[in-house]
């Protein structure tokens, strides 16, 4: 068994960001890495992804976007090699093809087991990532036989899909980027919209991004909003990384000769059942989108006239079919695909401390786990709006890599004093 | 000591609501409801059904008073009409539970309601109930809910509290979601 300091589990953006800072700290340390650097964007997301914040906010400790179109959107390729990079030339002690197995108390702090030998740690940090396993709901069990059943993690492009139609559930940034693109490779798409997040990709000329940005939005923290939860369980907000800087939202897909029905909940005897609230998922989003424009306004009336904004605007209310389809034979065939983008969740099912709550979730305030020497990073709103984000890992990551030094100090005075 | 009370603008103690929802995420065993009623057959279509007991925060619970509803079908369905058409009932339902939930959602983002009035309309061809067409549904073809509400508060602000009223209510979920029926003979 290795003794070391601390061991940082995932070497994705957010375990290299919190191992640049450590080393800044002088903390001994190793970085798990079950696969190569960069592992899920590397293997388990589609080739046609893109990032959906520009190239500018591609920023990490010590580290930042350096290409010649910082308003574009990085590619799968991109971000890989934008990790990699990093990996390199942070020289970060990565052990790659290091599957964690089993985290355990021990001692004064973690036993870890990977399928190359077993560690123990003083002070762990979970940085394995947020999307490791798709949320693929109950129903999909009642799924008929001749339907395919698709994740995105293993969705690759529309070829792999049986001809056919295809119904895509979920309306957050992949259900809609993936109903596109599989329309238009001729399967008839319909999609199943329950609550979601609507944004313009554009807002008066500038990248929303950059709005959520300068207007202070992303970096609100754990004490500006009223329910946690409710932050940390927002789904991505519909937008799309593209040259064309396009709106992709509902309107966009019903132009394109998308489907829409309200949330897939339930199939009996082959038939699905379709929730009657989509009129009111819309309106509450159109809504909101009403009141963060209204915010972004107000914040954009104090700066100088000179600014270069472009007027306020406001966008079409999401259009609705007087009766939106309530039930699909699915034995009719005209179904052949379900591709379920709804979302993933993390995998804890190696970790062998009792600091899950019972949706399966870490509990940690901020990123500091409720077990002594125990961190996170990487999770939606960990600690700000930002935090779901690359650029947002640096704040995080040096909150986490100090809150452990001290730790660290404090374990080393206790066990000096005599 | 003095404790500061909030006066109440709609009259829902919202703080109470608030209160249990944090007491209840903590305790989930005692968010586990039972709701009942009982029905007795009088005569022709005519029925009465009552409430009065329910199941919650762990114990049987009971309302102030029984509360008695006659059912029955108009006389152009050759009937007596001692009382409403059950799918009257489910509009009455579904209109208490939203007009609840606005009072409440409105007392939480301090939005004084001066009035609240909701007009139910329910489409439906009975050749679905009459087995003329088995391609058509018994129940409704759907359902329009239209609120004339004059609030302290923009459009906007009014949209969103009958918007957010909607997501949390129950009988909107019932309605317009897919549920489990069981009905047995003892």
């Amino acid at each position: 068994m290795t003794r070391i300091d601390t061991v940082v589990i995932g070497a994705g953006h957010a375990g290299l960001a919190v191992s640049y800072c450590l080393s800044e700290l002088d903390i001994e340390h190793v970085v798990l890495e079950r696969g190569e650097v960069g592992n899920s964007w590397r293997h388990e997301r589609w080739p046609s992804l893109t990032l959906l914040t520009p190239n500018w906010q591609s920023t990490l400790p010590g580290y930042s976007y350096g290409g010649s179109e910082p308003d574009g959107y990085m590619t799968m390729a991109e971000v890989i090699a934008f990790i990699d990079d990093y990996a390199r030339v942070s020289r970060a002690p990565v052990r790659t093809h290091t599957r964690v197995i089993r985290v355990a108390p021990a001692g004064d702090g973690y036993q870890v087991n990977t399928g190359c030998g077993a560690w123990h740690c003083k002070t762990l940090v979970i940085a394995s990532g947020a999307c490791n396993l798709p949320a693929v709901p109950r129903i999909a069990a009642d799924l008929p036989q001749h339907i395919q059943s698709v994740a995105p993690s293993n969705y690759r492009s529309p070829d792999q899909l049986p001809e056919g139609g295809v119904l895509v559930v979920g309306a957050s940034a992949t259900g809609l980027q993936l109903a596109a693109e599989i329309h238009q490779s001729g399967r008839p798409v319909t999609l199943a919209v329950g609550e979601h997040v609507r944004m313009p990709r554009l807002y008066r000329g500038r990248d929303i991004q950059w709005w959520l940005h300068a207007a202070g939005v992303l970096d609100e923290g754990l004490d500006d909003i009223d329910d946690i939860v409710r932050g940390r369980n927002l789904p991505s907000p519909q937008l799309v990384g593209s040259r064309e800087r396009q709106i992709l939202d509902l309107n966009t897909m019903t132009s394109l000769g998308i489907r829409l029905v309200g949330r897939f909940m339930s199939i009996a005897n082959g038939t699905a059942f379709f929730s009657g609230s989509l009129r009111n998922v819309c309106a509450l989003a159109d809504l909101k989108m009403g009141r963060l424009l209204n915010t972004l306004d107000e914040w954009a009336a104090s700066l100088p006239e000179d600014a270069g904004l472009a007027p306020p605007e406001r966008f079409p209310r999401t259009a609705v079919d007087a009766s939106p389809c309530l039930q699909l034979k699915l034995r009719d065939r005209d179904i052949n695909t379900v591709l379920w983008a709804t979302g993933y969740q993390p995998d804890y099912s190696w970790l062998d401390v009792p600091v899950l709550d019972r949706k399966g979730k870490l509990r940690h305030d901020g990123g500091v786990v409720k077990a002594p020497g125990l961190y996170t990073i990487g999770l939606p709103f960990l600690r700000r709006r930002k935090s779901s984000f690359i650029h947002g890992t640096e704040d995080d990551a040096r909150y986490i890599a100090r809150h452990l030094h001290q730790y660290l100090e404090k374990l080393s005075s206790e066990s000096t004093t005599p | 000591m003095t404790e500061e009370i909030t006066p109440l603008i709609n009259g829902v103690n919202v703080a109470a609501l608030l209160g249990a929802r944090e007491a209840l995420t903590e305790a989930p065993a005692a968010a586990q409801f039972k709701w009942r009623a009982t029905c007795s057959w009088e005569d022709g279509t005519h029925s009465t059904s009552s409430v009065e007991g329910f199941y919650g925060l762990g114990e049987e619970q009971r309302h102030r008073k029984e509360f008695n509803f006659d059912s029955d079908h108009p006389e152009i369905f050759a009937s007596a009409d001692k009382g409403a058409t059950p799918v009257e009932f489910v509009l009455v339902g579904l209109a208490g539970c939203l007009t609840a939930g606005i009072a409440a959602v409105a007392e939480n983002r301090k939005i004084k309601l001066n009035s609240v009035k909701a007009t139910l309309e329910a489409d439906m061809d009975i050749q679905g109930i009459l087995g003329i067409d088995a391609d058509i549904r018994n129940g409704f073809d759907g359902i329009k809910v239209t609120y004339e509400i004059d609030a302290d508060a923009s459009k906007e602000d009014i949209e969103a509290v009958v918007a957010q009223s909607q997501k949390r209510s129950a009988v909107f979920d019932i309605v317009a979601n897919p549920t489990n029926v069981k009905v047995e003979v003892k």
